[in-house]
């Protein structure tokens, strides 16, 4: 089921991603001051529309600055990880029939590997930068991660054992009478809230912590270098809403509209609850973070598994 | 965990609020008619300096930014020689207003003075002088002060009687 024309999608996929990862900066900024009942940008162009634009040009401009106690070959590879990875998962996202670029038979598994990999970038940088605060955010960046990664894993695993497969095309097809948000929604809500926190997004922007932490693990970082960390966590939240639409949503499937549009429309909308999310929650303590993440969210995940395990072994 | 739910539906219900900011260079805020802005030498009705050169403002002001030099007219009457307000350190706190004896110099409600180069914000007294009285538009401070001046001998001010004539007899 994948694209007859493997180039061309890998192509259009990359251009399509980053150029909307690049756009997802007016947005955020746009909804966020929807929500403050500010305007944000809307000087540059139509709406402010050029503002990313200026914002590229601004960035590309800058001094790309590696400090002299930094160790360089780190710090140089951490923002690359991050973006490697995240466009690595997007190879096994199904946008479309026709519209993807490979269809393994483990593709979920692909994509919480590569998800966990990134981690690596924001340890790294951390650790690289030779700075406290770096290395503040790059140690809440593991504990948060690794945390959050076993249920994540977990909570997708009922949808795995009602669809029958870890291919995510098999897993949109099997959605055809009903969206696994029905009867997965604890799966749901866990995956949410993990997938938020894997992308590092507001309540869960420890790492980050700009009122704590300076800028957390990119304190040290500039220029384009600081850029990439910034489109990665873009990238991160297209990435984490593709899935959510994939895996409970339906996917592309949809009435009259072509599929591609219907999955635009999903992934969009759940990028907007992402910007909605930063614009109301307040960020969590540390400690409250991990005693969630264990003593709530891990259990939850369990029971969710075992209690559909029973009703789909009591179904067939 | 309710909490959290409803300060996200609350924040939604934003989208449909008005907008609090004003679009600046297109709509303008409203200024109280007192605003303290830009400042202004003003004249008299008659169309004379009303600034008569005290130095109060220059003492007054906080942050030293004006500048004067007094000499007098030919009809012995007091104006500054040259008038300097610096704009670059001035806080618009409207002291000088306050001192001035004349109500020669005011603060106007005109905030809009940006300039690229910060030397274009010493305003000489060609760029202070109105032609106007300002706030105060029957004041002459020559017509009330009692001061003698040549073109405003003594009597010929207003509320002021005329000498008494001390060789007459007449009541």
């Amino acid at each position: 089921m994948t694209s007859p024309h493997p180039i061309a999608a890998i192509m259009g996929i990359l251009l399509v991603v980053l150029s909307f990862s690049a756009m997802l900066i007016w947005v955020e900024r746009r909804l966020l001051a929807l929500w403050q009942d500010r305007y944000g940008p809307n000087r540059v162009g139509p709406f402010g529309l050029l503002q990313v634009l200026a914002d590229m040009i601004k960035i590309f401009t800058k001094e790309d600055w590696i400090p002299p106690f930094a160790d360089k070959a780190v710090f140089v590879i951490a923002p690359m990880i991050v973006m490697v990875t995240v466009l690595l998962s997007f190879a096994v996202v199904p946008f479309a029939p026709g519209i993807i670029v490979m269809d393994p038979n483990i593709a979920l598994l692909f994509f919480l590997g590569m998800s966990s990999l990134g981690v690596y970038s924001i340890v790294l940088a951390g650790w690289s930068s030779d700075s406290k605060y770096s290395l503040l955010g790059g140690m809440r960046a593991a504990a948060q991660m690794i945390s959050y990664e076993v249920f994540m894993s977990l909570s997708l695993m009922g949808v795995v054992l009602l669809a029958g497969s870890f291919r995510l095309t098999a897993i949109v097809e099997a959605q055809k009478g009903l969206w696994f948000v029905v009867p997965q929604f604890l799966g749901f809500a866990l995956f949410l809230i993990a997938g938020v926190a894997e992308a590092r997004r507001l309540p869960f922007d420890l790492p980050e912590a700009e009122a704590e932490l300076v800028a957390g693990f990119h304190s040290e970082y500039s220029g384009m270098k600081f850029g990439m960390f910034f489109v990665g966590e873009y990238l991160g939240i297209i990435l984490i809403s593709s899935m959510i639409t994939v895996l409970f949503f339906g996917g592309w499937l949809g009435p009259w509209l072509p599929p591609i549009v219907w999955f635009a429309i999903k992934m969009f909308a759940f990028i907007c609850f992402f910007i909605l999310l930063r614009a109301s929650l307040p960020r969590l303590r540390f400690d409250q973070l991990m005693s969630w993440g264990w003593k709530t969210m891990l259990p939850l995940a369990l029971v969710n598994l075992l209690v559909t395990g029973a009703i789909v072994l009591a179904w067939k | 965990m309710w909490s959290l739910i409803r300060t996200i539906w609350n924040v939604l219900l934003h989208t449909f609020h008005k907008r609090v900011t004003i679009q600046y260079p297109e709509e303008k805020a409203y200024l109280a008619p007192r605003t303290r802005g830009r400042i202004i030498l003003s004249r008299d009705p008659d169309g004379g300096e009303r600034c008569v050169a005290c130095y109060l403002c220059a003492v007054a002001c906080p942050v030293d930014c004006i500048a004067l030099q007094a000499t007098e007219d030919a009809n012995e009457r007091r104006y500054p020689e040259f008038f300097r307000i610096n704009f670059s350190r001035c806080i618009f706190c409207g002291y000088c207003e306050d001192a001035c004896p004349t109500y020669a110099i005011q603060l106007t409600p005109d905030f809009e003075m940006g300039e690229y180069n910060r030397q274009n914000l010493v305003y000489e007294k060609e760029d202070l002088l109105i032609d106007g009285p300002g706030k105060y538009p029957g004041y002459n401070f020559w017509r009330v002060c009692g001061e003698q001046i040549a073109g405003a001998d003594q009597g010929e001010a207003e509320n002021q009687a005329p000498p008494v004539d001390l060789r007459s007899l007449m009541p």
